[in-house]
């Protein structure tokens, strides 16, 4: 009993330490984006708050919790109250999965990928209980755009991973990263780019953002699904957003670029001089640089138009995620040097 | 030809990564921000900002009431009686401009033959309670002796178009 009471507080322990500096990056992601969209509108960005705008996410986290929150009379209250927990929720559920270091997991369990595309799947419930809830047009009319775009890109996403357990033979992230030791060129962005590619403009759009992020498409409706939210439940959609931001990359770091391999391996000097840095902090710096991908191309590209979203999504991604999987598959099956040849 | 090439294009996302590199320049290139209450853009000498009425250097005030601003004036801000000074001179002897109704066009300015009304190059201003829209003669002479300085070098710089 005792020993169980101690294991059980060991894994909440665990959940603590990945959930809280989680919410932090979330916190600083938001002062990020503000600071990198605006030096590249030639602006300085945040810069009042602390040092050098340095608690701006803090005086904002303030706002948004001692604001009130308003439930619409004609919204449906239970979906309403529900939505935001269901975009929150698998958002951190999947990054259980997550191997930060050789090891270092929640649960390692032998179907990671399967779970966590279940996950990132489960998050889009929440923006349609918020869009049907909320009884407003704008509301609404987001929450469609958000089902057909979702659903479209899940499947080239869901494609784009085949690929990466076809090349790992495994759906275990831990034999994914290993698989990919030896080198920066072992790493599968370079035989499986166009998966790599694909993966990233459908992790794009899974998340709803630029220039996928119609959802939101202030232009034509407002705010999209959380027009009618306030106070600490907008919160709630806004720090699902950004965690789901922070797992796309985070599996994009895993699955093409080595997750917590260091870029120094297999180069003889470097490797030697390299070796005391521990793995999360090679996997944070990948991390970061999706990121700030992220920003980047949110600062540098226009919406799409809904029709070129959905032509994108059928017509371009799934197919060339079908021609790129027969030639791993061929690739994998004549072992292939250096990648295939386990 | 001409569609393979595009083809090519758009499969490397050639111009998608021209715009990345547009962006990507302008991360490391030079801000322009103006940290306005710490910094501020030059202004003009012709800027147009609080109303003022000027003296000469002797310490006498200029307006010598031939109501030629109130006449110009688009919005009909000005209002000012006049009457024989003790000397002999004409003056005013209420001159007030409702502040609410100016819309610092600075007609007055130009149709005053003895430079007296004058658009000083102060924006910074406010009003706390009903009433002080109203800009007496007192208000407007104390405004114009503290930016006498300024009104007076905005004046020279501009000499040569008046």
């Amino acid at each position: 009993m005792f020993e169980q009471l101690l294991s059980l507080m060991w894994i909440v322990a665990k959940i603590l330490l990945i959930v809280l500096p989680l919410l932090g990056v979330v916190a600083y992601l938001t002062m990020a984006e503000r600071k990198v969209i605006a030096y590249m509108q030639l602006r300085v960005g945040v810069n009042r708050v602390g040092i050098r705008g340095i608690g701006q996410p803090i005086a904002d986290a303030m706002k948004l919790i001692f604001k009130e929150i308003i439930i619409p009379t004609a919204s449906n209250r239970y979906l309403f109250i529900i939505a935001p927990v269901l975009a929150m929720a698998p958002a951190l559920v999947a990054w259980s999965v997550v191997p930060f270091d050789d090891g270092w997991v929640l649960a390692n369990i032998n179907a990671g990928v399967l779970f966590i595309f279940a996950m990132t799947s489960l998050g889009i419930y929440g923006i349609i209980c918020a869009g049907w809830g909320s009884n407003s047009k704008y509301a609404f009319f987001s929450a469609m755009r958000v089902a057909a775009q979702m659903v479209s890109y899940e499947i080239a996403m869901g494609f784009a991973l085949v690929g990466v357990l076809l090349a790992a033979d495994s759906m275990n992230f831990t034999e994914i990263v290993q698989a990919q030791s030896g080198s920066v060129l072992h790493w599968y962005w370079l035989p499986l780019l166009p998966l790599f590619v694909v993966y990233w403009v459908s992790g794009l759009a899974e998340t709803n953002r630029a220039p996928f992020d119609v959802a939101e498409g202030e232009s034509e409706i407002v705010a999209g699904f959380h027009v009618e939210y306030s106070g600490m439940t907008f919160a709630m959609f806004f720090l699902a957003e950004y965690a789901n931001m922070i797992l796309i990359s985070s599996l994009a770091a895993l699955m093409f670029l080595g997750g917590w391999l260091s870029p120094f391996q297999g180069i003889p000097l470097l490797e030697a001089t390299f070796n005391w840095v521990p793995g999360i902090v090679w996997f944070a710096v990948k991390i970061a640089l999706f990121l700030y991908l992220y920003l980047w191309i949110r600062a540098t590209f226009p919406r799409y138009r809904y029709d070129q979203i959905m032509r994108l999504g059928w017509k371009v991604l799934i197919p060339v995620t079908l021609v790129w999987l027969v030639v791993v598959a061929f690739a994998v099956q004549f072992h292939l040097a250096p990648w295939f040849n386990k | 030809m001409k569609r393979l090439l595009k083809t090519v294009k758009s499969f490397t996302l050639w111009e998608l990564f021209q715009g990345l590199f547009v962006t990507g320049r302008a991360f490391f290139g030079k801000k322009i921000t103006v940290q306005y209450p710490e910094e501020e853009t030059p202004i003009s000498p012709r800027f147009r900002g609080m109303l003022a009425l000027r003296r000469y250097p002797n310490g006498e005030e200029r307006c010598i009431a031939c109501k030629l601003c109130e006449a110009v004036c688009p919005a009909a801000a000005i209002t000012i009686e006049s009457e024989e000074r003790e000397d002999g001179s004409r003056r005013t002897t209420k001159y007030e401009i409702d502040a609410f109704k100016c819309i610092n066009c600075g007609f007055c300015e130009e149709a005053c033959p003895v430079d007296s009304i004058v658009l000083a190059p102060e924006m910074h201003y406010h009003m706390e309670n009903r009433g002080e829209n109203i800009l007496t003669k007192e208000k407007l002479l104390a405004i114009g002796d503290l930016f006498e300085d300024r009104i007076a070098a905005d004046r020279n710089a501009d000499q040569k178009y008046r």
